[in-house]
């Protein structure tokens, strides 16, 4: 058996009694207004939020909505603000918080009800934004011939930027995307990031320029760094920020016409 | 969000005008006069702080602004050259930075209770940057049109005596915790914006730069509050001579 690093209660110890908040409001049903819930739970041992809000919904209210798929911190569909900040509820354990919890969905996404929210019809619009694919000159792509060799740095560099599961916790802690609905998020900046270091994507910095050169872009971002201090993935968020902001200055001050694809 | 614009071809492909280079100017000027901002106020402190050395010392480095030792006499207009660079970088740098300020009540209240939710050190700072920064509109202001018309009213004595007799003082300890707070964080956000200062990890990085921003600006608080207490004592014994110029020891002898 895998020993936890976590400080777990001990089997004999009386356990703690939970008291979860939920932010509830369904907007499919508005004539319900958004409303504060109190549920009470044991804590059990190992128990993780999303162990927790299952058992609620499983013993209490089966009306109660969250999203989850993996349980294990890779799909980022259990995103929700727990006591403040966005974190993912199947890698917070209840042990790392307080006996009073309040929960509340991802500010900045569309609700779809309680803790439930759709990243994913953001994260398309921003992947449709920053054109967050490869982007190749040959037209044809010869699909029996060997794919390019890449150096494994270079290829672990690039997945080390892929890990991102897109679940909105970066957007969500932001300040100015708070302020600000149409600022582009850290995360479409480590989307871009990962395709500047992919030989095969071969765009140049101008182009990147057209798509996160501006206000609404890197240059909106005012260096909070909440996005680095909540991503659960640990993503080197700051880093890249920093990375393309100075890229994307130089083609700013470069004066070229960047020389577009055409 | 919404999405830019709506794509039959992959835009990098097409042919189009190309975006406006002017965000990323204003943005590595907002950076930079930010930081020849901050650098000269390290000076800045330095030279006000010679007073603690001694009042002969104060009056050197003041004698040196105003050109005293490279062309044998004072020539103030030295200093209101220096003040009147220094308030068109402060202008520049006000209107940089004012396009990050909240635009309306709605992102105000926005941002704070975001900020109340979150509990997030950098987060926090952000507001007492935006706060400082508007104080420091009007406090910098009018220090900077005092020192542009009256650039020959600075020494031992007569900076004293405008801290005390004139009761300069009061602008000059809020604006000292404005500035000192402004500096500090905006130089810690401006290394971590453009990953200047980076140590092996980024965690690592960022705790340098918190321990190295508190710590300057501990420093320059004391310095300045040490600094601020002298000229006012100063000032306070002075009272009476008001007006009067400072002679330093060795010229004493010469000097009725």
């Amino acid at each position: 058996m895998i020993e936890s690093p976590v400080a777990l209660p001990a089997e004999n110890q009386t356990p703690r009694r939970l008291r979860i908040t939920v932010l509830r409001y369904n907007p499919a049903v508005p004539e319900q207004l958004p409303r504060l819930q109190t549920y009470e739970l044991d804590e059990a041992v190992g128990m993780t939020l999303f162990i927790a809000l299952g058992e609620i919904r499983e013993t209490q209210d089966p009306s109660l909505q969250f999203d989850f798929v993996c349980r294990a911190g890779i799909c980022g569909s259990c995103a929700m603000v727990i006591n403040g900040r966005p974190g993912l509820a199947c890698r917070t354990l209840t042990t790392q918080l307080p006996e009073t919890i309040a929960l509340a969905p991802l500010p900045g996404f569309a609700l779809i009800g309680d803790l439930s929210v759709d990243t994913g019809k953001w994260m398309r619009a921003m992947s449709e934004r920053v054109e967050s694919w490869l982007h190749s000159h040959d037209v044809e792509v010869d699909l029996d011939r060997a794919e390019a060799r890449m150096e494994p740095e270079l290829a672990e560099a690039i997945y080390e930027l892929d890990r991102c599961i897109e679940c909105g916790c970066c957007v969500a802690a932001c300040g100015t995307a708070r302020m600000r609905e149409d600022f582009v998020g850290a995360v479409a900046v480590n989307k871009l990031a990962r395709f500047r270091l992919d030989p095969r994507d071969q765009r140049d910095d101008a182009d990147y320029y057209e798509v996160i050169g501006d206000d609404d872009g890197i240059f909106g971002c005012m260096t909070l760094l909440a996005c680095d201090d909540v991503c659960p993935k640990n993503l080197p968020l700051m880093t890249q920020l920093a990375y393309m902001r100075r890229k994307m200055a130089a083609v700013g001050w470069r004066g070229s016409d960047g020389a577009n694809h055409s | 969000m919404h999405r830019k614009a709506e794509l039959a071809v992959p835009a990098a492909m097409a042919v189009r005008p190309r975006s406006s280079r002017m965000p990323a100017q204003l943005d590595v000027l907002q950076s930079a006069t930010g930081v020849v901002l901050a650098l000269f106020m390290w000076g800045h402190m330095f030279f006000v702080a010679s007073i603690l050395v001694s009042k002969d010392f104060m009056w050197a480095v003041t004698r040196m602004f105003e050109g005293y030792f490279f062309f044998g006499r004072s020539y103030p207009g030295v200093v209101s050259t220096l003040v009147g660079g220094i308030l068109l970088l402060f202008v520049a740098h006000a209107a940089l930075a004012m396009r990050k300020f909240p635009a309306n009540y709605q992102q105000y209240r926005l941002f704070m209770s975001h900020r109340a939710a979150m509990r997030h050190e950098d987060t926090s700072l952000w507001v007492v940057q935006i706060a400082t920064g508007f104080a420091l509109f009007f406090l910098v202001s009018i220090h900077l049109y005092q020192m542009l018309m009256h650039p020959g009213d600075i020494g031992p004595y007569a900076s004293s005596d405008r801290v005390w007799s004139g009761r300069w003082w009061p602008l000059y300890l809020v604006m000292l915790f404005c500035v000192e707070l402004h500096g500090g964080i905006g130089l810690s956000r401006v290394a971590a914006k453009w990953g200047w200062f980076a140590s092996a990890t980024a965690r690592q990085t960022r705790r340098r730069l918190k321990l190295l921003k508190w710590g300057v600006t501990a420093f320059l608080l004391a310095l300045g509050l040490t600094t601020l207490a002298a000229y006012m004592k100063i000032g306070h014994e002075h009272a009476a001579q008001a007006g009067e110029r400072y002679t330093p020891e060795q010229y004493r002898s010469v000097t009725p």
